[in-house]
């Protein structure tokens, strides 16, 4: 067995011997004034009982804690779902009746009773028919199968129609949901919003200033109705009636905008000229 | 109640409020001051959000801090950052879901933040779980100063408003008749690292006399 150390408590002087000396040669403190050191890291590590760096410890705990979070977050994620999902309806609607110029973030405001009035219908390429499905809350999918949903609503006793829009920016998809008036020709408002665009710049067409720039603008140029002229430029370097200006900065981002709502309108040009 | 605010578990939050600044002495997390400060809205929500993972993280790992293995203890704390931000994101998409569009990618990049893993592995690695959290909370807090020091000032700058509202009178700009334009500059995210710089300057020469 190896030499124990005694530390002395009036000076702190340390004695290395198998037992406390008579008299500590600093202080001159008797033996009661030793108290023995316990030595860090030999003894109490066979103690813990368990070898923390052992291969076969080190795979099982892997594994536990693989599996406990694997079911942490699958239970999470699966009694969250339906909760998660009325939201995500509940916002979409809020983001169709927000291109309606309405204040969906108003206190007191109730989407899903303002949005009983919205007839959600889809264009057959001759007439408007009904749409009978589950209420989609993403229609990226919807147009490039061809089922072009439009939104039909009353406002003030004029009727208006709700064009879904999908597109890409910078760093991810857009959205949005463009308003005609009754005559299909010029833009009653807008909304868009985007999956990941840098904020404070691309994020900032999910901003109203940014839609209401729409607003009375008209779809085509002059006569011409076999081309949708709608889009974005640069910031600042909108010409006429149909040129929006774009984010400061976030160019990309407002180019993204313009081709999804030119390409948007264009894909409902036959129900647009109808 | 005295020993839970011991001179050292105060010494865990406060230091890294000012000298131990995991953003201005340590220059942690510099990636995501880049990316949310250009307002400061977002510069706010992103601090919040960092400090409360840290705190959380910080006193999970410290409560497994003598079981986990060694060899993979980075591993472990990875784990733990991402189940941890993937439930918070989960929650806030289903009972408040307006602040999760808010923040969007935000809430993802946590897990990404350095100050994270650094506070994991240089704190709650060593210590008991109260002090952990002090330390998380103080880190997460001095982390979101300093963002919300350079949204302020990038909002400002860049765009006249702060949190939306409009400070800069609209009749200065020049597009109604005034002198003033919107610095462009402040707008890009490289601007946001010569403004840390700048507070990095700053809290050096303030601090000069304690070295």
């Amino acid at each position: 067995m190896a030499t124990k150390k005694f530390k002395c408590e009036v000076c702190g002087y340390i004695h290395v011997g198998d037992a406390a000396p008579d008299k500590c040669p600093v202080c001159a403190a008797g033996p009661e004034a030793f108290t023995e050191i316990a030595e860090a890291g030999a003894v109490p590590s066979k103690k813990k009982g368990l070898d923390t760096g052992s291969n076969t410890y080190t795979i099982i705990y892997a594994s536990v804690m693989v599996i406990v979070v694997a079911f942490l977050l699958a239970f999470v994620s699966s009694v969250l779902k339906p909760t998660q999902d009325a939201n995500v309806e509940n916002d979409t609607k809020g983001q169709i009746l927000t291109a309606l110029n309405i204040d969906v973030k108003a206190p007191g405001f109730n989407i899903a009773k303002e949005f009983a009035g919205v007839r959600d219908m889809l264009w057959n390429g001759t007439e408007l028919v009904p749409y009978n499905g589950q209420f989609l809350s993403s229609y990226g999918a919807a147009i490039k199968e061809g089922e072009l949903h439009v939104f039909v609503a009353e406002v003030d006793g004029e009727t208006k129609y709700i064009i879904p829009v999908t597109g890409r920016g910078l760093w991810g998809g857009l959205w949005g949901y463009v308003a005609l008036n009754a005559d299909k020709k010029s833009v009653f408002g807008t909304y868009f919003y985007h999956e990941s665009e840098t904020a404070g710049l691309g994020a900032r067409i999910g901003e109203r200033w940014f839609q209401e720039q729409f607003n009375g603008r008209p779809v085509f140029a002059g006569d011409n109705d076999g081309t949708v002229a709608l889009k974005v430029t640069k910031a600042g370097a909108a010409k006429g009636e149909t040129e929006v200006n774009g984010v400061t900065g976030a160019t990309l981002t407002s180019e993204g905008v313009s081709a999804m709502v030119n390409g948007g309108l264009g894909a409902y040009i036959s129900f647009i000229n109808n | 109640m005295s020993k839970l605010f011991s001179e050292e578990n105060r010494a865990a939050f406060s230091k890294p409020l000012n000298l131990d600044n995991p953003v201005v002495i340590q220059v942690l997390g510099i990636c995501s001051a880049l990316a949310v400060t250009s307002q400061l809205k977002p510069a706010i929500v992103m601090g919040l959000s960092v400090t409360v993972i840290t705190a959380f993280s910080n006193v999970i790992i410290s409560l497994l801090r003598k079981t986990i293995p060694n060899r993979i203890r980075i591993i472990v704390q990875l784990v733990v950052v991402a189940a941890l931000v993937t439930i918070v994101s989960q929650l806030l998409k289903a009972y408040v879901y307006d602040v999760s569009v808010q923040l969007s990618v935000y809430v993802g990049l946590i897990i990404t933040n350095c100050i994270l893993m650094g506070r994991l592995e240089a704190f709650a690695m060593q210590n008991s779980p109260w002090p952990s959290m002090l330390d998380g909370i103080g880190n997460g807090l001095g982390y979101a100063w300093v963002l919300v020091v350079v949204g302020f000032i990038r909002e400002l700058f860049g765009f006249g408003t702060l949190l939306g509202f409009q400070i800069v009178p609209q009749s200065w700009y020049v597009e109604n008749g005034g002198w003033y334009i919107n610095n462009g500059m402040m707008v890009m995210p490289a601007m946001s690292l010569v403004i840390v710089g700048c507070v990095i300057w700053a809290h050096r020469s303030i601090n000069k006399e304690d070295k």
